[in-house]
Parts: structure tokens; sequence; C-alpha cells
């Protein structure tokens, strides 16, 4: 049953995804998905929100929808202390409709030693990457589920080292980024002399994988790459990786395709396809990676 | 002298791998890098030897200090 449904999802082709498979938005209400991290993850212990304290809103006015997040906390300036939930109470009707609105506001209001971080509160940077009741997703693009009678929890991506509060330590996984070249690598000058171009038709094999904005969403929400993150590249580098197998003007893809030609870099990957459920972008890291193995197969 | 864990070998390699990267510096600088690298030490001495994630953290720190201040541009410090 699973073999038969990782397969389905296999075979549905970038250039016509069915609406079921779309998402506009992430968010935590509409498509309820398995959480990749339970509450009290046993990767991250830490003081539950139940023996700390609860930061309330400053006014709280009448008829306020009142809503309760647990945000993890830790600060590297003491690092004997304990990583700890912090909890903090929001009145939804002063708040914007996105979970980084509420962070926002907890930094900005409530307490300034919060620490997250942000850019474009649009989708586009990837900044706010975190996992936001048990599934990773950009805080940016996350609708605060609207139901105030649950807490939501907010967590930075699991298995990654923390620098501080939300903020996840993403060195290695720049690192695994620049090992795959990712630039245009061409040998012989452009025929006009000009620009590279390129056939419609090929562009086309682009769309689905240029989109990605490397938030590491999905890399950390793979059990395979929690695993053996020093080995195996994860589901975001493998996709950029096949962004320039595929593109028809990178002359180096025989070298490309040699470089991941290892057990572990590429074959860890063993369809668990939680990269293309969290992705917030809705692109399908899965599928890329099925395309670089078939590609490798075939040569 | 008592048997080491491995995480007191993980300490006294960094501390190994930073003395070595002493040397990679201008002569009339050594001084001061080889006390600042005592230094850095110094500064947790405090932490109790069964606070593994504090020290954990505090190697990846070191870690990351070391690779920065290895960088060959950097000829001098001071405090």
């Amino acid at each position: 049953m699973a073999t038969t449904r990782a397969l389905t999802r296999l075979a549905v082709r970038r250039t016509a995804v069915p609406a079921v498979w779309t998402r506009s938005f992430a968010s935590v209400d509409t498509t309820p998905r398995e959480p990749i991290a339970k509450a009290g993850d046993p990767s991250r212990p830490t003081v539950p929100e139940s023996k700390t304290s609860t930061i309330k809103e400053p006014t709280p006015a009448k008829e306020a929808k009142t809503k309760t997040f647990h945000i993890y906390r830790w600060n590297p300036d003491e690092p004997s202390s304990k990583p700890r939930m912090q909890s903090y109470t929001l009145d939804l009707n002063k708040t914007g409709p996105m979970v980084l609105d509420a962070l926002i506001r907890i930094k900005n209001e409530v307490d300034p030693t919060l620490t997250f971080r942000r850019s474009c509160r649009e989708g586009i940077c990837g900044s706010c990457a975190m996992n936001i009741d048990g599934v990773n997703t950009l805080a940016c693009l996350c609708r605060i589920p609207t139901d105030t009678s649950k807490e939501s929890r907010i967590y930075p991506l699991p298995h990654t080292y923390v620098v501080k509060d939300l903020v996840p330590d993403l060195t290695h996984f720049y690192k695994q980024y620049r090992s795959i070249k990712p630039y245009l690598q061409r040998n012989t000058p452009p025929p006009d002399g000009r620009e590279n171009r390129q056939s419609i038709a090929d562009r086309k094999k682009l769309d689905g994988l240029y989109e990605c904005i490397l938030c590491a969403c999905c890399s950390t929400s793979c059990p395979s790459y929690w695993w053996n993150q020093e080995e195996y590249l994860g589901p975001a580098v493998l996709l950029q990786s096949y962004r320039w197998i595929a593109d028809s003007r990178d002359e180096k893809k025989a070298e490309r395709q040699d470089a991941l030609n290892n057990s572990m870099s590429l074959y860890r990957c063993h369809t668990i396809l939680n990269c293309s459920r969290t992705c917030p972008k809705g692109l399908n890291p899965a599928l890329a990676i099925a395309e670089i193995k078939k590609g490798m197969s075939f040569t | 002298m008592a048997k080491l864990s491995g995480l007191q070998r993980d300490v006294l390699s960094l501390y190994r791998q930073c003395l070595r990267a002493v040397r990679e510096k201008p002569v009339d600088a050594r001084p001061n890098f080889r006390a600042f690298a005592r230094s850095e030490f110094e500064k947790n001495m405090s932490l109790s030897k069964k606070d593994f994630s504090a020290i954990e953290y505090i190697l990846r720190r070191g870690h990351r200090q070391l690779e920065i201040y290895m960088d060959p541009g950097i000829k001098n410090i001071s405090r």
C-alpha cells in the first residue's frame, strides 16, 4: 500500500500536477499532515511548558481570541542551561494571520529576547523555516490555526544544531550545497558569442526545480538525512543537483552524475517522501531524486 | 594520568589543533594567538565535566572559531 502510494506520487509529473497535490499556502489547519516530530520530540529533550512560566499579552482586551504558543527557547550564553518550552498567549484579533506575524508580535511587544530568522515575510527567502506543530514549514507561509482551544508548538528545524532559540545552524547544509557546484559549467563559448540560449522546451525542464529557495525544510524532515547528515546530501541539495544535471546549457552532466555515483551521496534516498510532503513551496524533491537515479541507470 | 573520556580527548585534540594553527601565524604574533587560545579554553574551565551537552556545544563553537582564525588574512590578535 505504502509503495503504491509512493509510486503514484513519483509518477505525478511536475508539468501537470493534479489539484490534489498542489497547495497554495502551507498551513497547518487545512491539510492535516502527520507530524514529523511528535510533541515532546525525543531528539529535543526540553523542560516542558508546564514547568516554565507563561508570558501573557500586555493588556488582554474583552472578547479576545487568545491562543497559546509554546516556543522552544535556548540561550547559548548560558550553555549549561537546558532548553525549555516557553508559553506565550496572544490575542489573534490583534495579530496578523501568519505564524511569523505572531512571532514578530511576541518579539516586539512581549519578549524581545525571542530569536528567529526572518526577512522577506512572503516565502521567497526561506529564512523563517521552522517546525510548527510538527511540520517543517516557513513561518511566513503558515497560517495560525484559528482553533484557539489547541495550542501551537514551535521548534527549530529538527536534527539541526541550534544557534539560539529558533535559529538552526545550516553551515553543513550550505557546505553540501557548495559541493555540488551549483553554477553553469561550460568549456565552449556560446555559438554567437553572446548568451547561452535555450529552447522553450529545455527551459520547461527546469520548472519545479529553479523555484527551490533552500529553506532546508525538506532535508531536515528526511529520516535518512537525520541519520546520515555527514554523507547523504539530502533532498534539497539533490534537487539543486538535478537542476544543473537537467540544464541543457551545462556541459559537465557526466561529471555531476559521477560525483553522485556512490552509495551515500544519492542512494540514501529510500523514497520516504517526507520531502515532497513538507515542501512549503509545493515542489517535489523526491521526483527530482528519482529522475537523477533514472538518468544514472541509463548511462 | 587517568584514562580520558572521549569528550575529554576531543577537547584536548581541539587544543592541539589550535596550537598547531598558531605555527602558521607570523612569528611575532604567535604568543598573542597562543594566549588567546588558552584564554578561550580557560573561560569555560568552571563547567561541570558531566555537563555533556554544554561541553559539546562549546566544542562545536570552538571548531568554528578555529576555522575562522585559521584564515591566513588574520595576522595578529589582541584582547
